[in-house]
């Protein structure tokens, strides 16, 4: 199945999909599926700045853990709280109710350096390193 | 006999193996070594030659004989760490079972139930004892659990230097210590009066109670002088005393551990022992070792699983919260056999035990001319008293009387000896020390 | 062949169920105590004491058929065949568990004085003479608590040894990417950097790669021989060189020792520092995850820094010491004794032709199961092994059966699985490793179980992706475990 187009990607399995200035950040459907069963994921608290490419938390599965990168640098300006109690929403939902992070963008020139869907869908064709 | 193996530990005769290495499709054992270089290979390690069953036992039994164990005949007032505690026998029945102690690591959870079941009555237990809400499958021993909770402690706050109480056992002051080294963490050691001397670089206060000399800190204090700069409270405990006296929870330890090998374990020369280890709810993600969990099966039956793995060292590797990678099991497996036995009067029982004979013992040395207890405070099972002699001649003296005495902490307390009476320590006993004792008081 | 699977019937009695807190009554005890006899001394302070105290409250009977009953639910290596790799389940001797419970072992207290715990310092100095024999190096301490500490204590002995030379700006330890978790666990917790090289098409560590990582930063390699698949480093003895030419040291994890016991030694290879496992190759037994016992056995130059105690012989006979330049203690006390005294136990036991036998049986076993099942799995190193064989079960995988169903799958047949995704580099791992204590009969019991499976995976792949049908569990949820975390009893 196509990654979905309305958002861009990293070639860490992240996606943000931008709303004016502010990006919402997941991973993606390829990520989830790698992973597995999804235990526990650990986000930063609101108001944290991160930096594109840089980890802002982390991704556990039974017997897997993985950085989160952030596609965009940024200040947090929203986290998904329902993820501590069902952390399996990433695994049911990754591109909706499995979202992450929201960021409020510090450079727009940033998301040049991001994968378009189709960009993203030949990167794990060739066999994405996950 | 020409087709026998070459020791009963190996089952293949000398036929066997040539039919293997037929299959194999080599001629000589050799061939199957050919990656080690020739010269790498060598011929005799120098070792003695092997011995029968018969002959090992009585090898084995004479080097046991040349060393003096405590028992009926021989009463022992040393603790310092290692206590005598009675045993139950059905410690001894069910950690004998081979299903337990011949299995590994319960990795396949369908087959190792039994092991994992043990393991959540354990923390279950843990978890009521220190009064905590989580606790893991156990660690080493009171010393590294105590060690790993100050790493823990570190991890937590993300500060770099850590606060011991001087009272802490010596031994496991050094185990920290070494630790930290590790981690290139800062330990600073400190007299109970000078708690209230902590900054917000660090982060946590240890603290051992019932202390190294037996007597109890005051936690209350400990615990605010901690949380006042942010800093964790880690605390080291007797889990016996715990029988009598308030657990680490009420009195706001962060991290609790505590030296488990009370818990129906022999002395065994000190090791291997048991550590337990608690913490509240909040630091599970950070905690060290082996966590077992309640789950299901497809079918709903309920049953235990090996869980929150990814803290550990075969999934995290360099970034595992430690590398610790056993549960000391067996030793976790008497505990729990020993506490389920005993239960709650039995344990309150045996404390109480200790604290009185302690106390009647504690007394009737302070009335002999030339002995006094020096330290002031509540003390449980050990106590210090000082001798009007160096306690190095006082313990030669009382073992050519066929008794152990005491531990030497001259070094810390004048002519201080360091005495433990336990609920196996009889009046008799504890009145022929005070007799041969008697003997060296100043005329 | 078959199998029929069945829904099992929900009245099924669920030992999972019912904790000891659970059968609990009021006023049960399981054991008596002396009364007191000596007066009662005055009770501590109100405000010292506890107030409640919740523990199980049951007879005699029902705690040893509580125990009991879960005994049975535990798969051992006396009830079958283990061939776990990585771990040497060999058989645990029954002399030796009587000879550590001996009262003159069991029940010595660690602070006695010297002279009454001869019998025990003159088995622990022998204990690590013996060792030093085994591995080729020239002092040992038996402190270490388990693989994973003497790693640690091996790794902070290399810290300071490097710190006393001026070296301390060497923060960096190379390991395999085949390598124990414990090792990259053990190097960070002494406060190295790690970092990982890979392995060559043929199992071994790629020179080029070494070569091209070994600087001024490097402050040891950590290495497993044979390594993780089972595989001897024909080159040991250039990367020895090459490592400490570049001023590094060699580390050894001596897990994999059962290979070549008797028949090489890690002094001669040119490591710097090694650790054994005595639950593995020195038969103590695992206890179910424990206790074990890890010493350290290094070259006189690290002599100084080996962890507190070692046993040291003088005038007036053996006594514990505490090395010039020791790392410091690991322990309260002096190390895992009553498992030194099975390790002891065991190796005169077997003595020098012993020993040698052991790693020949060992090895001949493996390549005996290599050889059998080579046409069935995937053997991606085809070559003789030494004492475990990596299968990867990539053709299986085309089926959409994983190393994890094969793995439980052979539960039904009896056996314990191998070792499953492990070492990381191969795909689909399943590690065997069969120990020398196993028999041709029990080995080609193994092996056609291993088949069959192999051509279930081809006929019905579901009843091997189902399995274990035949435990009284099936398989757990382990993501739910992990996602809400039950760790202790909560009824009541």
């Amino acid at each position: 199945m196509p990654s979905p187009a309305d958002r861009l990607y990293t070639k860490e399995h992240e996606w943000v999909q931008m709303e004016d200035t502010v990006g919402t950040v997941g991973i993606t459907d390829y990520a989830q599926d790698q992973l597995g069963d999804i235990v526990y994921v650990k986000l930063p608290p609101v108001g944290q700045q991160v930096r594109q490419m840089e980890p802002f938390g982390e991704i556990e599965s039974v017997k897997a853990v993985a950085d989160l990168y952030a596609p965009v640098s940024g200040e947090v300006v929203e986290v998904n709280g329902e993820l501590e109690e069902r952390p399996e929403l990433v695994n049911q939902d990754p591109y909706g109710r499995g979202w992450m992070i929201r960021i409020r963008l510090a450079d727009r020139a940033e998301l040049a350096n991001l994968l378009t869907a189709q960009q993203y869908d030949d990167y794990i064709a060739q066999g994405a390193d996950a | 006999m020409e087709n026998s193996p070459p020791h009963p530990y190996l089952p293949n005769t000398p036929e066997d193996v040539k039919a293997m290495l037929a299959t194999i499709g080599v001629e000589d054992v050799e061939e199957l070594f050919a990656d080690i270089p020739p010269h790498l290979r060598v011929d005799s390690l120098g070792l003695p030659p092997p011995l029968s069953e018969q002959e090992l036992v009585r090898e084995l039994t004479s080097l046991a004989t040349q060393n003096l164990a405590p028992g009926p005949n021989t009463p022992c007032f040393l603790g310092g760490g290692a206590y005598r505690h009675y045993i139950p026998s059905t410690v001894r029945a069910v950690i004998s079972r081979p299903e337990f102690y011949t299995a590994y690591t319960p990795y396949q959870a369908e087959i190792s139930q039994g092991t994992l079941q043990t393991m959540f009555e354990f923390q279950t237990l843990v978890c009521e004892l220190l009064g905590m809400e989580v606790a893991n499958a156990g660690m080493y021993d009171g010393a590294s659990a105590l060690a790993e909770g100050c790493l823990m402690a570190s991890l937590v706050t993300g500060r770099r230097h850590i606060a011991l109480v001087d009272t802490i056992h010596p031994h496991y002051v050094d185990v920290v210590r070494t630790y930290a080294m590790g981690r290139g963490l800062q330990v600073e050691i400190l007299p109970p009066q000078q708690i209230w001397e902590l900054d917000e670089s660090y982060a946590c206060l240890a603290v051992q109670s019932p202390n190294f000399f037996g007597y109890l800190e005051d936690m209350e204090a400990m615990a605010q002088a901690a949380h006042r700069v942010g800093a964790l409270l880690v605390t080291s405990t007797d889990p016996i005393s715990l029988g009598l006296f308030r657990p680490p929870g009420e009195y706001d330890a962060d991290v609790a551990t505590a030296e488990g090998q009370s818990l129906g374990w022999p002395l065994s020369f000190g090791g291997p022992y048991l550590g337990l280890f608690a913490s509240r709810r909040e630091f599970l993600r950070q905690m060290p070792g082996r966590i077992v969990g309640r789950t299901t099966d497809r079918y709903g039956r309920t049953g235990y699983v090996l869980t929150l793995q990814t803290r550990e060292q075969h999934i995290r590797r360099e970034r595992a919260t430690s590398n610790i990678c056993t549960s000391q099991q067996l030793v976790a497996l008497a505990a729990t056999v020993y506490l389920t036995t005993l239960g709650p009067h039995g344990l309150r029982r045996i404390a109480q035990m200790c604290y009185h004979k302690a106390h009647y013992l504690a007394q009737r040395l302070a009335s002999l001319p030339g002995y006094r207890l020096p330290l002031r405070g509540v003390f449980f099972k050990e106590f210090v008293v000082e001798c009007p002699r160096p306690p190095q001649e006082v313990n030669a003296i009382l073992l050519e009387r066929g008794i152990v005495g005491g531990l030497d902490v001259s070094s810390r307390v004048e002519r201080g000896l360091l005495l433990c009476v336990t609920e196996v320590t009889t009046r008799e006993e504890m009145d022929l020390l005070v007799g041969a004792l008697a003997s060296l008081s100043p005329r | 062949m078959r199998f029929a699977i069945g829904r099992p019937d929900p009245k099924e009695a669920q030992t999972g169920e019912r904790l000891s807190m659970d059968m609990s009554r009021p006023g049960r005890r399981a054991l008596d105590l002396p009364p007191l006899d000596v007066p009662e001394a005055p009770p501590p302070p109100s405000h010292l004491l506890r107030t409640s105290l919740r523990l199980p409250e049951l007879s005699q009977n029902e705690v040893v058929r509580y125990f009991l009953s879960l005994s049975r639910l535990n798969y051992s290596v006396d009830s079958g065949f283990y061939p776990l790799g990585s771990c040497t389940m060999k058989y645990n001797p029954k002399v030796n568990e009587e000879v550590a419970s001996l009262p003159g072992f069991a029940h010595v207290h660690p602070l006695q004085q010297r002279h009454t715990i001869q019998g025990a310092l003159y088995l622990m100095f022998h204990l690590q003479e013996l060792l030093c024999r085994i591995t080729g190096m020239d002092s040992s301490s038996l402190a270490p608590a388990a693989g994973a500490q003497g790693e640690l204590a091996g790794m902070l002995m290399i810290k300071a040894f490097l710190r006393d030379h001026g070296q301390s700006q060497r923060n960096v330890v190379l390991v395999p990417d085949s390598a124990h978790g414990t090792n990259p666990a053990s190097a960070a917790m002494a406060g190295f950097q790690v970092v990982t090289i890979p392995s060559n098409a043929q199992g071994n560590v790629d020179l080029e790669a070494l070569r091209e990582t070994l600087g001024p930063q490097v402050a040891a390699v950590m290495l497993t021989i044979p390594s993780t698949l089972g595989l001897f480093e024909p080159n040991i003895q250039q990367i020895a060189q090459m490592v400490h030419e570049a001023g590094a040291l060699l580390y050894g994890d001596g897990a994999n020792q059962n290979a070549f016991l008797g028949r090489a030694r890690f002094g001669d290879m040119g490591f710097d520092v090694v650790h054994l496992n005595l639950h593995k190759t020195f038969a103590a037994p695992h206890g179910g995850g424990g206790p074990g016992a890890g010493p350290v056995c290094c070259k006189s130059h690290l002599a100084p820094y080996l962890p507190t105690p070692v046993v040291e012989q003088t005038d007036e006979g053996f006594r514990l010491t505490s090395p010039p330049r020791s790392i410091g203690r690991l322990l309260a006390f002096w190390g895992h004794f009553t498992v030194l005294v099975r390790a002891y136990a065991y190796i005169r036991a077997l003595g020098e032709e012993g020993l040698k036998a052991v790693s020949t049986h060992a090895v001949v076993n493996a390549n005996y199961v290599r050889t059998r099942l080579k046409g069935a799995y995937h053997l991606p190193y085809d070559r003789p092994c030494l004492h475990e064989v990596v299968f990867s079960t990539v053709r299986q995988k085309a089926k959409g059966v994983k190393a994890l169903d094969i793995a439980k799958r052979l539960i039904d047949y009896g056996f314990h699985p191998p070792t499953m995704y492990f070492p990381l580099t191969v795909p689909e791992a399943l590690m065997i490793e069969p120990t020398e204590t196993e028999s041709k009969e029990n080995l080609d019991a193994f092996c056609e179980a291993m088949l069959a499976i192999a051509r279930e995976a081809e006929e019905c792949p579901e009843v091997v992706r189902e399995a274990p049908h035949t435990t009284p569990l099936a398989r757990l949820d382990e993501a739910t475990a992990a996602r809400r975390p039950i760790l202790h009893w909560q009824g009541g």
